[in-house]
């Protein structure tokens, strides 16, 4: 069968591509568009590594179909650093060494920002409820709801 | 805890170590930027898949590739005739122990499947879809054979065998037949049943484990390109790139010169990634392809395919005086090795009682072989096992004594200068220290309500050393390239940065890590064992010694000094007595200025086998409060103290303790492998096979205790493995506070829990 012609917009670039019908987001965004920053940890939505914004809302790339972001807003890791100067939260998730391997690191991050733009200031718990799609096995979760919080506080300070 | 955040100081003074640093590597991390195992490309690469066993023990009569081959846009097929039979031999493998007989074995069946998910062949095709189909056109010929999945039956006489050739080692006489049991091991010291003759008191129970796996969030992943004249280049996640080249060499005939390969960005591994599974089918496809080759793991192969560790039965009887004093420890391990030889029960035996001062011991292990997946490393192999066992019996004996179980474990604590029963006498360590830790905590004095309950532990892991190299080079404008040839998988890179800085005192941001590839530096073993950032400053501190030798030479030529009249510190030679008066000092980057002209590039490689490696304990205290209506189990407060030697950057010293802790949780109550009655596995993926989310944990405090290891210049000990150590018998001591029943399976899951609770009419509403 043939390739579906999508066109949509990727951290604000407006890009076209070929897919086929059972090729991901994460497979385009990956192999397609070359933004490996989104990552696949089990392409079955449970682990977050690979959460996107789609239109403004949160998503895990591998639960959607490239074919559906057909004149959508797509948003990626890549696409939150603003030229020199990084986003609050990633920012605060070096401060607060809320890496060890880094591999959930840009999944917990889109999905921070995604919870930070509709709740400014979100309590511990709603953190931890928040990011329970995402997996973290390195670090407990202790440092990343710690940067989280504190980036949130950086945020309403603008 | 210290304040987060805080970057290291500024100058030239040095005084890094200890402090904060941000990461060099995590801009690249946080923005997407970082390249780990399947972020890699080559132009006019192929896409490899694996064609894997749906049985869990099978004869593989005949393996038919022909249509396959035959189909459009495959360009290679390999299975077990495209690798040459190996003969046994046992191989150290860091913490444990292997066998490239087996090892040729478990990357491609030969003579049979011995688990679902066995791979059986691999193809390399222009595309995933297409490998995938071709894939399908394999016809393989089965013979099913009758499985055996759990520990126990498999040690049974007539438990269906694995290997014909597999005879009990470890007993006399040397058994006649073949058996699942692939060796016993035994540790005594002193005579137990004196021992258990002067008890008050004995307690003795089984314990029961599961499988549980690693469960590092990137699947393996490897990009091989093989040229006509056999060179190959390979890009793969993995604990240890030197390891995977001479892996790789020996199961493909190749010179170990003409393999180069690069550690990717390592997506966790915690043992998982110390062996090899799709690295040399990358290369052998490339090499029959003669094109690039990538291979990514699914979650569900990472979880059939990919190594767990062991499930365990394990007994234990120890007895003590009225008033505390450990005199007698027993205990029986048997442990899973998966299909072949090689389980952790060594270390598990080794480690039981290792954090006691107790005259009596006497420890039994079995490795056992069933047809699961062969069990790979994790943190602390063996350990957490066995010693949750041993923990949870030193809990019942505090009660029984009505004894502080803090005060319990200080009693009989080892501390420096007490013979371990699996062989050393210990220098200065300190369990001690972190159970004085853990009292004094706020967390251990606060009140608990009903269905809540407390619980501590205490463990103990070896750590090692080994062979380690790491360059620094003195660039022409004095900053310096650090590179070690340990993957990152945690902070390395911060850590040694400190060092290196302090050492040559030099600012932070002047010093750039990074991990060099197998033909940039002589052979390094992997990071394992806690021995990375222990093993990798010894030999920064190596290099930079030779660098500040190199540098207080030049200055004599250039000053016309005596040795004795120069000397390096803050960063600069300086001239000593009178010719100080003369002379100004030359940092690094003056000497940089003129590296030509006073004897060519300045820099130091540090080549060593580092000794010395001391133990690392650490003590857990726990709250929780378990749910009578549906089982659940809710971790309320988690404290972790253990002792670092010297945390080189604490922030990455911490996350070893709340990422071994939060492991251990998920250990304890949820993580295990199931297995149907088909010998096949019912939860691979993360939806079943359930690791602890954030909503799951609570904050992790973490105390970070420092008894320097005298044998490391800056006091360090490896910190990343003890921490999984005490959450199992912490959690289960606490379930016993809150409950009152003392649960000897793991996990503790909710379906557990209820039935516990039922079969003592204690559920209900809290």
């Amino acid at each position: 069968m043939a390739k579906h012609h999508i066109e949509a917009t990727v951290n604000g670039d407006d890009v076209e591509f070929l897919c086929e019908t059972e090729e991901t987001l994460l497979d385009v965004l990956r192999d397609t568009l070359h933004l490996t920053g989104s990552k696949e940890g089990c392409a079955s939505g449970d682990c977050g590594a690979c959460s996107v914004m789609l239109d403004g809302r949160l998503v895990c790339s591998c639960l959607v179909l490239g074919c559906e972001v057909s004149g959508r807003r797509v948003e990626t890791i890549e696409g939150m650093a603003k030229g020199e100067s990084l986003h609050p939260l990633q920012q605060k998730f070096l401060e607060h060494a809320a890496l060890q391997c880094g591999i959930c690191t840009p999944g917990f991050i889109v999905a921070g920002k995604a919870l930070l733009e509709r709740n400014p200031n979100p309590t511990e718990t709603e953190i931890r409820y928040w990011l329970a799609g995402n997996l973290c096995r390195c670090t407990g979760y202790d440092k990343i709801v710690s940067a989280v919080k504190d980036a949130a506080v950086a945020m309403r300070k603008g | 805890m210290a304040e987060n955040g805080t970057n290291g100081p500024n100058g030239t003074n040095g005084g890094y170590v200890g402090t904060r640093t941000i990461r060099p590597d995590g801009l690249d991390k946080v923005t997407g930027r970082a390249r780990f195992g399947a972020d890699y490309n080559l132009p006019g690469q192929l896409i490899g898949r694996v064609l894997r066993s749906p049985h869990p023990h099978a004869r593989i009569v005949r393996i038919d590739t022909s249509k396959a081959e035959a189909l459009p846009g495959v360009k290679a097929v390999i299975t077990r005739d495209d690798f040459a039979d190996q003969s046994s031999e046992f191989i150290p493998a860091g913490e444990m122990l292997m066998n490239y007989k087996d090892v040729v074995r478990n990357v491609m069946a030969r003579e049979k499947a011995l688990y679902e998910g066995h791979a059986v062949a691999a193809v390399a095709a222009t595309s995933a879809a297409i490998a995938r189909r071709a894939l399908k056109l394999i016809d393989v010929t089965y013979e099913v054979l009758p499985h055996v999945i759990d520990v126990v039956e498999a040690m049974r006489p007539d438990a269906p065998l694995l290997h014909d050739d597999l005879f009990t080692a470890g007993v006399e006489p040397k058994p006649e037949k073949p058996s699942n049991i692939a060796k016993r091991i035994e540790i005594v010291l002193g005579d137990i049943e004196a021992g258990f003759k002067k008890a008050d008191v004995i307690v003795e129970r089984e314990f029961k484990t599961a499988a549980v796996h690693q469960g590092y969030i990137e699947p393996h992943a490897a990009l091989a390109s093989v040229s006509e004249d056999g060179s190959t280049e390979l890009w793969c996640c993995t604990q240890g790139h030197f390891i995977v080249r001479a892996h790789c060499a020996r199961l493909l005939g190749l010179d170990i010169a003409k393999i180069r390969v690069t550690a990717s960005e390592i997506g966790g591994g915690f043992g998982g990634k110390t062996v090899v599974y799709l690295e040399p089918l990358a290369i052998a496809l490339s090499r029959k392809a003669k094109r690039p080759v990538k291979m990514v793991m699914s979650r569900e192969e990472v979880f059939k395919s990919s190594g767990p560790t062991s499930g365990a039965t394990v007994k234990v009887k120890m007895g003590a005086t009225k008033d505390g004093k450990f005199v007698a420890g027993f205990a029986e391990l048997k442990y899973q090795a998966g299909a072949f030889q090689g389980s952790p029960v060594q270390p598990g035996v080794m480690c039981a009682y290792a954090p006691y001062d107790m005259e009596n011991v006497k420890v039994i292990g079995y490795d056992v072989v069933s047809n699961r997946p062969k069990v790979a490393a994790y943190r602390a192999p063996g350990a957490p096992i066995s010693e949750y066992a041993v923990e949870s019996v030193v809990d019942e004996i505090a009660k029984k004594l009505g004894l502080d179980p803090i005060d319990l474990r200080m009693m009989n604590a080892a501390r420096e200068g007490t013979k371990a029963a699996y062989g050393p006498k210990f220098g200065p360590i300190g369990l001690e220290e972190t159970l004085n830790s853990i009292k004094k905590t706020e967390h251990w004095n606060t009140p608990l309500r009903k269905w809540q309950g407390r619980g501590v532990a205490s463990g103990f892991w070896f750590n090692i050393g080994g062979e380690t190299c790491a360059s620094l080079t003195v660039n022409e404008d004095g900053t310096v390239s650090l590179m070690v040839g340990t993957p990152d998988i945690g902070g390395l890179r911060a850590a040694l940065t400190n060092m290196a800085a302090d050492e040559l005192g030099i600012p932070y941001e002047k010093v750039r890590p990074i991990i060099g590839d197998t033909g940039s530096l002589g052979f390094t073993f992997l990071t394992g064992g806690s021995r990375s950032a222990f093993s990798g400053s010894m030999a920064i501190v190596e290099a930079a010694k030779q660098i500040k030798a190199e540098l207080c030479a030049r200055a004599c030529k250039l000053w016309e000094a005596k040795p004795d009249q120069v000397e390096f510190s803050n960063g600069a030679v300086r001239p000593l007595g009178e010719l100080a008066e003369k002379i100004k000092p030359m940092t690094i980057a003056d000497f940089a200025k003129v590296a030509g002209k006073t004897g060519g590039p300045i820099g130091g490689y540090g080549r060593i086998n580092a000794q010395g490696a001391g133990p690392s304990l650490g003590t857990h205290l726990v709250d929780l409060e378990v749910d009578p209506e549906t089982g659940r189990v809710t971790i309320l407060r988690y404290t972790v103290a253990q002792d670092a030697g010297k945390a080189l950057h604490p922030a990455y010293v911490e996350g070893q303790f709340q990422g071994g802790a939060v492991q251990g949780i998920g250990w304890a109550l949820n993580e295990e492998y199931i297995y149907g009655a088909d010998g096949k596995l019912q939860n691979a993926g993360f939806l079943d096979y359930r690791m602890p989310v954030a909503s799951d944990v609570p904050m992790i405090d973490a105390i970070v205790v420092e008894v320097a290891n005298p044998k490391h210049p800056y006091g360090v000990r490896g910190v990343g493995e003890t921490p999984i150590v005490p959450p199992l018998g912490a959690i289960a001591n606490a379930m016993e506070a809150a409950t009152g029943i003392r649960f000897t399976e793991l996990p503790m899951s909710p379906p557990k829990v209820l039935k516990a609770l039922k079969e003592r009419g204690l559920t209900g509403k809290n």
